[in-house]
């Protein structure tokens, strides 16, 4: 059997056409994922307008150097991605299983770090709303703060644990050989999400540390 | 290629279908990914969603038949009215043209075998499934009482079962953004040759715009319902005035999505219209490419009018004008399309056939409705109206009475093609007559109302509104028998109906081409298109109308 027809959907004419499909399919789809977080940064945008304020010494309260370090970690775990999709386009299986493996691993760091910033913020009690008991930042402005920080960075965490386990997922059947120099696309769309987590934290860290 | 059948001819069903292929059973049909299956799974599910929302407005008007309380307290009457904003709404109005009939059909119209994504497909028919569930688990276990907007701060404190209410929507949200997603990438990817952008049927072409709006604006809705649950359960703040958070915030959300939204629901109307007008006037559509982009075009300026439901929530004067002056290019693009398809039927040879009738019944409302829109769009005018039963009548024209119009038009049209049957045309035409007219009974009473400033949502009124309100549900009775009528043939038809043939209506459209019902595969062999679709100047095939055979004569 040719490789060709082993990928090949009964309703897609040829590979080519089904490839086409798929890679416009995960654009949509990463273009509601962009919206889903743009409702929560335009959130941001306008309490950031009411309490600036509040919102500045909330951020200089966060440790940005965290962040810095997380911004690194995931912006090499999206070259490791890209690389380990270069092996896939020439066929070695087996290198995209470890460099998926090694981004894999950057986004366990990145959760590592992540953990110890929420750790912290429970014991100062810099929680969302009814929950805010901190002493650092007066005022409404610093519980709407925590509000949207645990909601854009938690939307954002569940995304990289769903983007922890394409990768794995994807990585592993790689390495099995399921794919091919000529039919990869999973890989390429696995690559493309993770690329989205990148991009969004890539908005995220100026937000709600820098400015 | 051409199947239609000459006259004289006795029509056959085909006996290799989606219905009986490749099997049988009940497993066959929940695994299936075939898109006409989850097509007619979605039509059903969307009816029994109709026929619960239909059940709640009823009693909605029997409690306003006398000033006082007439069959039920004051928050048992909250629940009903946002049950059935939410039943209507998210459950049926949103899914049943587009996840229905153009599951069904655009594959079978572009020439392909299936969409893109058939799992996705089935996937989302059992979101929608899951999200009525725990929508339906939240009126059982008492319902919400805030209004299908869930209008913060209210939403946010009632003691009502609102955050399931809220995460069935948010739920059924997924289910719109994959089928948007699906239909986006099958028009694109899956043409069969020889049809080229221009040459697509317009309903594709109206689909497709309102596949855009479901995957742009959807998230949106998502993330604010989901701000609302959080909000209601966990007191985060986001929403909530007592906090430091902004319940204005909330409305703008939520109209960025569900302004856009109206046209999710009035589009797909559209889009079923363009085909009906071609197919019973027996003419080519008049100005094509118009009606193609001006559906792109209300898509567009559709997201820049949420506005104009905000002009007496503290939205600054100018905000208000130039949300007003936006809204109003909705009704341009409209208006290109009315008068595209009213000239279609100038000189056309029209058969006043159940899909005509509903034809005829839309242009009204779409026209009524629509210039109460731009009415509304003023922002003079809205503030005296704003919350009175004039938005009422107003978005029941536009929305329900377009929507259901084109429902019920595209059941009669297309029909025959998903089941293999005809409906009885007379007893059509009885209930087309006592759907639009019972509709005009139940809302223009309801115009009357809100200029006098009778406020919507209200459990009670007083005595001078009395008259109106019996003649709004002495109409709404009326309209709901024409559609148990509806029910009742087409149940009947669904067993003892006459074989349609492959082509009942001699159409030009694409669908056609194919025998009814259609075999599981669409087409043995991929069309070649070499001319657009509802070209009825051209001479070979143009045959006209036959009459439709009463039901008679059991198959």
């Amino acid at each position: 059997m040719p490789a060709d027809t082993t990928y090949l959907a009964h309703h897609f004419e040829s590979l080519e056409k089904q490839t086409h499909a798929a890679r416009l399919g995960m654009w949509l789809f990463l273009a509601t994922e962009v919206l889903l977080f743009t409702a929560l940064f335009a959130g941001y945008g306008v309490y950031r307008f009411l309490y600036g304020d509040a919102f500045r010494a909330a951020s200089h309260g966060l440790e940005t150097w965290i962040g810095a370090v997380n911004t690194i970690v995931l912006v090499t775990s999206s070259f490791t991605v890209a690389m380990g999709l270069e092996r896939a386009t020439r066929g070695d299986g087996r290198g995209t299983r470890l460099l998926f493996g090694v981004s894999f691993l950057l986004a366990l760091v990145f959760l590592g770090f992540k953990y110890v910033e929420y750790a912290h913020h429970f014991q100062a009690g810099e929680l969302p709303g009814r929950f805010y008991t901190g002493e650092h930042v007066q005022g409404p402005g610093g519980p709407i703060f925590f509000a949207l920080y645990f909601l854009i960075t938690g939307l954002h965490g569940i995304h990289v644990v769903i983007g922890m386990t394409v990768l794995a997922v994807i990585g592993w059947r790689a390495g099995r050989g399921a794919f091919t120099a000529e039919y990869h696309v999973p890989v390429e769309l696995a690559g493309l999400y993770w690329h989205l987590v990148d991009l969004i934290w890539i908005f995220v860290f100026p937000l709600i540390y820098l400015i | 290629m051409n199947p239609s059948l000459a006259h004289g001819e006795v029509p056959v069903w085909n006996p290799r279908n989606y219905l009986n292929s490749p099997e049988t059973g009940l497993r066959s049909w929940l695994l299936t990914r075939d898109h006409k299956r989850i097509g007619v799974m979605f039509l059903v599910a969307t009816t029994i969603a109709f026929a619960l929302g239909g059940f709640f407005a009823l009693l909605i008007r029997l409690e306003l038949l006398t000033p006082g309380p007439t069959i039920m307290d004051a928050g048992t009457y909250n629940r009903m009215f946002t049950l059935h904003g939410v039943v209507m709404i998210f459950l049926f109005m949103i899914p049943a043209i587009p996840s229905g009939f153009g599951n069904f059909l655009i594959p079978l119209m572009i020439g392909a075998k299936d969409v893109a994504f058939p799992r996705l497909n089935l996937l989302s028919f059992y979101l929608y499934l899951a999200g009525a569930a725990v929508a339906l688990y939240g009126m059982v276990q008492g319902g919400a009482d805030t209004g299908w907007t869930f209008y913060t701060p209210y939403s946010t404190t009632t003691i009502t079962k609102v955050v399931p209410v809220l995460l069935g929507a948010f739920i059924i949200g997924f289910s719109s953004i994959l089928t948007g997603l699906n239909f986006i990438v099958t028009t694109h990817t899956m043409r069969a040759p020889g049809l080229h952008w221009t040459r697509l049927p317009l309903f594709v072409w109206s689909i497709y715009a309102t596949s855009v709006i479901q995957i742009l604006a959807t998230p949106v809705l998502g993330m604010s319902l989901l701000l609302v649950a959080i909000e209601h359960a966990f007191g985060w703040g986001i929403f909530d005035p007592a906090r430091g958070g902004d319940p204005v915030l909330f409305q703008h959300f939520f109209w960025f999505y569900s302004h856009p939204a109206v046209y999710i629901m009035v589009l797909p109307a559209m889009a079923v219209i363009s085909e009906v007008v071609c197919a019973f006037s027996r003419k080519n559509i008049f100005g094509y490419k118009a009606v193609a982009y001006s559906s792109l075009g209300i898509a567009f300026v559709g997201f820049f009018t949420w506005g104009h439901h905000m002009f007496t929530s503290g939205q600054s004067a100018f905000n208000g004008g130039v949300f007003g002056v936006l809204s109003m290019f909705v009704g341009i693009f409209t208006a290109i399309k009315v008068f595209n398809w009213t000239a279609t039927l100038y000189k056309g040879s029209i058969l006043f056939a159940t899909p005509f009738a509903y034809f005829v019944g839309f242009l009204f409302f779409l026209v009524f409705g629509g210039m109460t829109g731009i009415a509304l769009a003023t922002v003079s005018l809205d503030v005296h109206w704003h919350d009175t039963y004039f938005i009422v009548a107003h978005f029941h024209f536009i929305m329900v009475g377009s929507t259901m119009m084109a429902f019920l038009a595209a059941l009669h049209y297309w029909f025959p093609k998903i089941t293999g049957k005809r409906l009885p045309e007379g007893w059509g035409l009885v209930a087309a007559v006592m759907i639009i007219l019972g509709f005009n009974f139940t809302f223009i009473p309801q115009f009357l109302l809100g200029n006098m400033g009778m406020p919507r949502r209200y459990f009670a009124y007083p005595e001078k509104f009395w008259a109106l309100n019996v003649a709004s549900t002495a109409g709404a009775s009326v309209l709901a028998l024409g559609l148990v009528v509806v029910l009742v043939y087409t149940l009947f038809a669904l067993r003892w109906g006459p074989v349609a043939g492959a082509n009942p209506w001699n159409s030009r459209g694409f669908e056609w081409n194919t025998p009814s019902p259609p075999p599981p595969e669409n087409y043995e062999i991929t069309p070649v298109y070499t001319h657009g679709p509802h070209e009825y100047d051209q001479p070979d095939t143009a045959l006209p109308p036959t009459a439709s055979p009463e039901p008679k004569h059991a198959s």
